[in-house]
């Protein structure tokens, strides 16, 4: 079966075409990343009309690459929330009028779901229950999955997104949007450098045993070294390095702790965030030392794309979950909170 | 040929199905639910009111604004995809002008406004001549003060915008200000599928690749 995925829930405009859940044979991704990289972050009235001009054709090339027709779909999975609402809106408006005109059903995903259809799609052997790592620059979340609309929420930030403090973090030290690959990057290049007076910044681990996280201290931790200082490349490179290592490790650590609390053999990770090298490393290092099996979506994958919504709109769909013609977005949505039947 | 018009530019949502000079079927609801929940529904009712299906509908008409820019995404985004889906054409349509086809016949000149926002309407002026309408004031986004400054002779006001300032306006303008009844103040879907076959009929098709809304105004963001 094929399923048209759509997806825009926040800067990216996406289709797909993916076969039994499985097989990618089409993945577009119109990114607009340059549209607002001059304001920082995303300016939702900018996203919104931005996925006006691209929904048509990203969807058009989506079908065309897969050389199959809007009539070959058994059902079209699109993403319903959280995000932008006028985001939102574009794309499932668009689904739903090209389900009605073709007769295919609907499928409406929540994005955390997209996230963990990537996982899918990487590693289409694993099986529920799986603690689930969700990282994006809306997203910080930790889950613990026992099937499809079976969600165990065990931890959440408590303010900042991780993707969020990585561009919060990259805008005051004059690094251009998206601040997570750039951070990223520079942080690599500086890895093994001494200190050279830059401090460890500080890890919030919250109450003792609680999964929750939170980055604004580590933002202005890192705001109050930075403001007034003489930045030089070295010091960039270094606050980043120690920026993300502090990041990094409350991500893994409580994932660990997640895999623990629940006796869990397979943790997952996806969202944007999940690409990040320095995160990836650390998880496979843990994954080692606690033998567990460690699932990361290829980077493509891990941020926003079509095929992810795709591959878990697949598996809902044979669960039973079809949406109405009345079928809304909703910009808080969370993922505990989706209805079995759709 | 059939055709679907489509308006969600205010709060009213309003589809309607025209086939030469005659009106098939209408539908209007002005609810507390959105056009999201309410647009493909309202199709769905009027096609089978109508016993019709999309496969009868030979082109599309969407009103494309001034209006709500959420509001005419959902229009936009359905209307192109059953465009698309289906191979029809397309026929964008000025909310403006659609909301003066309500007053058909009028001696006066007609003022069309819709409420933008931030002490502003989106608004045209347009004077009947004989079969035909002159366009006086290009639909644009101004201050009501503003829109007063130019009106020099009797004007119907008909709009949702129109009541918002209706103080303004009358007090400005005193005798030359008339207001449209307020249930006259929403564009209808037989007036923009009527104008939509028209459009069609004479070859101004849109592509559904490419329309996007006729914002007038830019995001908040690049305004400032």
């Amino acid at each position: 079966m094929y399923i048209l995925g759509i997806e825009t829930s926040c800067d990216e405009t996406a289709a797909a075409v993916v076969k039994d859940g499985a097989v990618v044979l089409s993945n577009v991704v119109s990114s607009q990343i340059e549209l607002h990289r001059k304001w920082g972050g995303i300016v939702p009235e900018i996203a919104s009309r931005a996925h006006m001009e691209n929904i048509m054709p990203v969807l058009h090339e989506a079908l065309s690459a897969s050389g199959k027709r809007l009539s070959d779909m058994g059902a079209i999975a699109v993403t319903v929330g959280p995000g932008l609402i006028g985001a939102l809106l574009v794309g499932v408006s668009a689904a739903k009028a090209l389900a009605y005109s073709a007769h295919i059903p609907l499928v409406g995903v929540n994005h955390i779901e997209g996230h963990m259809g990537a996982a899918l799609l990487e590693a289409p052997d694993i099986s529920m229950p799986f603690v689930m790592l969700v990282v994006s620059g809306g997203h910080t979340h930790l889950y613990y999955v026992r099937g499809f609309r079976d969600y165990e929420k065990l931890g959440q930030t408590r303010d900042d997104a991780a993707g969020e403090a990585y561009d919060k973090v990259a805008k005051l030290m004059g690094l251009p949007y998206p601040g997570g690959p750039v951070i990223d990057r520079i942080a690599g290049e500086y890895v093994s450098a001494p200190v050279n007076g830059v401090p460890k910044f500080p890890r919030a681990y919250l109450e003792a045993g609680s999964l929750d996280f939170s980055f604004s201290g580590l933002k202005t931790a890192v705001l109050n070294y930075v403001r007034g200082r003489d930045m030089s490349d070295e010091t960039v490179g270094l606050v980043c390095r120690e920026f993300q290592d502090a990041a990094v490790e409350v991500l893994v650590k409580k994932s660990v702790q997640a895999m623990r609390n629940k006796d869990a053999g397979i943790l997952v990770a996806a969202g944007g965030v999940a690409s990040n090298s320095a995160l990836r490393s650390a998880l496979l290092d843990a994954s080692r030392e606690n033998d567990f099996r460690l699932v990361i979506p290829r980077p493509g994958f891990c941020t926003d794309n079509a095929a992810m919504v795709a591959a878990s709109g697949y598996r809902l769909f044979k669960l039973g979950a079809a949406s109405g013609l009345d079928l809304n977005p909703q910009a808080n949505l969370p993922m505990e909170k989706m209805k079995a039947g759709g | 040929m059939k055709v679907l018009g489509l308006d969600t530019s205010t709060t009213m949502g309003a589809v309607g199905i025209v086939e030469d000079d005659t009106l098939i079927a209408e539908m209007r609801t002005n609810i507390s639910l959105t056009h999201s929940e309410r647009l493909m529904e309202h199709i769905d009712t009027l096609l089978k009111s109508a016993r019709l299906t999309l496969d009868d509908i030979g082109g599309f008409a969407v009103s494309i604004g001034p209006g709500s820019f959420t509001g005419l995404r959902i229009g936009l985004a359905a209307v192109k995809a059953m465009a698309y889906a289906s191979g029809k054409p397309v026929a964008a349509v000025n909310s403006l002008d659609a909301l003066a086809d309500n007053l058909p016949y009028c001696r006066h000149q007609i003022a069309p406004v819709l409420d933008a926002r931030k002490k502003m309407v989106y608004c045209a002026i347009y004077k009947a001549v004989d079969t035909s309408r002159r366009t006086v004031l290009p639909p644009t986004v101004i201050t009501p003060d503003k829109l007063a400054d130019i009106i020099e002779e009797p004007t119907v006001f008909v709009g949702e915008g129109a009541y918002v300032y209706r103080d303004l306006l009358g007090e400005r303008l005193c005798c030359q200000a008339f207001f449209a009844p307020k249930a006259y103040g929403y564009p209808s879907g037989a007036a923009v599928a009527f104008r939509g076959l028209k459009e069609i009929t004479a070859g101004n098709t849109s592509d559904p690749m490419t329309l996007v809304p006729f914002y007038i105004r830019k995001s908040d963001a690049e305004e400032k």
